[in-house]
């Protein structure tokens, strides 16, 4: 029996008059990486922000979001983590790195500075940073995208929650930065056993490690199913073109060998 | 390239940037050519240099050293009134289009700029000039009216195309001009671009990081690493047999659905 960590129900979100999603039911499973997949105005971020509590004032939210595991209402930053497609505001450009993450450390697992700088110091190494020792005593601008999205998900992580949201976590970075991230991700999550909720509008990064992929489009769900099953046999029109749109290098090209 | 007379070619770029108090070399002594109506695809990782590349083409930023030879002219001598002439037979379309236009301007306006600029029509000559434009990107008549904010994501960067269409250049360079788009609209944009280029047999310059996309597009891949062109050849060739570490490591980050 697989167990829920949490059971979304009739969740519903309007900006002012615009809605941005409607009759959302949905589990996340205990364990699992579940992908949301959709393009601009899916409602996809959304989803996250509600899933995090992170929902702004203005937002009118209805329906409910139950988390049986916890037995509360989750804490952001302890119990679940968040990935930013831009890692850079995520930061504070004025305290070095060390002092931000090892913060988080002190703060939700009760540790005093020396403590939680050797645990901050253990994070850089998890997410392979070169150079752990100095990348401590370093401001977020004196590193690359690439690398400053290693620092947010050693932030991420560093409380040990049980779900971790990345948000387009690498769509600002190149092809070969994603695939490094990608693959860091996937080991930290197998290491941990977190949970892993991914958001994304490219459906073939989440093909190569998602188990169940939940497809959104005008703010609601189009089908959601094992990443399997719903890749090889969409049920929904909309999840069959999202799937024909994609470019990889077995598409046909558009032109042939030289210009006529 | 097979005895075709190149459009443009560029030889020896070199340009460095200061940075932190130390100097940045953003181009090493970058090569190549390109043919009327071919599209040469310019992928590399962040920092390699195509963008630096894109840019001195234009002649928005000036190389340290090297030569650029575009329809027979030394491109990078040009000035003043031969300049603003040849800027209108080398266009441009960024990954952006809203950062690109005037936020407040029409689509209609965002096109007569171009026309009034670098064209000899008068108003009415431009305003079916405009009309012709829009049918050519595929979008309504009816959207001339409207504010670039107004629009979608893939309906302003058809402006952008038809804007950089206006002046009828020989070449435009494309700049991650479809990496913002949404996947559904961004196969409708490459196609609008191949069917241009056999319409009118312009050459595109179409820089991206996505080595997928522009296998799609382009007839010749040359592949950028740390300001240098460390590998170009027919783009089938590159994709089944890359040389270069970069090149290989290109390839094997295109994310692949796995069925």
């Amino acid at each position: 029996m697989t167990e829920i960590l949490a059971s979304i129900r009739d969740l519903g979100v309007r900006y002012d008059d615009a809605m941005a999603l409607a009759g959302i039911d949905l589990d996340i499973l205990l364990g699992e990486r579940l992908a949301i997949i959709g393009e601009s105005g899916s409602g996809k971020s959304t989803l996250a922000l509600a899933v995090a509590g992170l929902l702004p004032d203005e937002a009118a939210c209805t329906g409910k979001i139950k988390w049986p595991r916890l037995g509360h209402a989750p804490q952001p930053g302890r119990d679940i983590g968040f990935l930013f497609q831009d890692a850079g505001p995520s930061f504070n450009p004025v305290l070095t790195i060390g002092e931000q993450i090892a913060e988080v450390a002190r703060h939700h697992l009760e540790l005093g500075w020396g403590e939680a700088y050797e645990y901050t110091l253990h994070l850089l190494e998890r997410v392979r940073m070169p150079e752990p020792h100095r990348a401590l005593h370093a401001y977020p601008h004196q590193f690359s995208g690439g690398q400053r999205q290693r620092l947010a998900i050693a932030a991420a992580i560093a409380a040990r929650p049980r779900l971790l949201i990345a948000d387009e976590p690498t769509s600002a970075l190149d092809t070969v930065v994603q695939a490094q991230i990608i693959g860091l991700l996937d080991g930290l999550i197998r290491e941990a056993g977190m949970t892993l909720l991914f958001i994304t509008h490219d459906i073939a990064l989440a093909s190569g490690f998602a188990d169940r992929i939940a497809v959104f489009h005008d703010g609601r769900i189009v089908e959601a199913g094992n990443a399997s099953r719903v890749l090889a046999r969409p049920q929904a029109g909309y999840t069959a073109r999202l799937l024909a749109s994609h470019i990889d290098l077995d598409t046909p090209p558009l032109v042939s060998g030289y210009p006529a | 390239m097979m005895g075709m007379t190149p459009l443009l070619v560029a030889a020896d770029l070199s340009k460095t940037f200061a940075k932190g108090g130390g100097r940045v070399v953003a181009l090493d002594h970058a090569s190549f050519d390109i043919a009327a109506g071919e599209t040469l695809g310019l992928v590399g990782p962040s920092g390699s240099g195509k963008s630096t590349l894109a840019r001195i083409l234009l002649r928005l930023i000036e190389p340290d050293g090297g030569s650029v030879r575009f329809a027979g002219v030394d491109l990078l001598a040009l000035k003043g009134a031969r300049l603003r002439a040849m800027r209108a037979r080398i266009q441009m379309v960024f990954q952006e289009p809203l950062a690109a236009f005037n936020p407040r301007a029409t689509v209609a306006g965002a096109l007569d700029d171009p026309l009034r600029i670098h064209g000899r029509m008068d108003r009415h000559g431009r305003k079916t000039a405009i009309a012709g434009l829009l049918e050519r990107v595929g979008l309504d008549a009816s959207l001339a009216g409207r504010a670039i904010h107004e629009i979608s994501g893939g309906q302003r960067q058809r402006v952008a195309v038809a804007r950089a269409l206006a002046t009828k250049p020989d070449l435009i360079v494309l700049d991650e001009a479809v990496s913002a788009l949404d996947m559904s609209v961004r196969g409708q944009v490459l196609q609008l671009l191949v069917d241009l280029q056999r319409e009118d047999g312009i050459a595109y310059i179409f820089v991206s990081h996505d080595l997928a996309v522009v296998r799609a597009v382009a007839h010749r891949i040359a592949i950028m690493e740390a300001g240098r062109i460390v590998e170009i050849g027919p783009a089938q060739e590159v994709i089944e047999n890359p040389r270069s570490a970069t090149g290989k490591a290109l390839i094997s980050a295109v994310p692949r659905l796995r069925l």
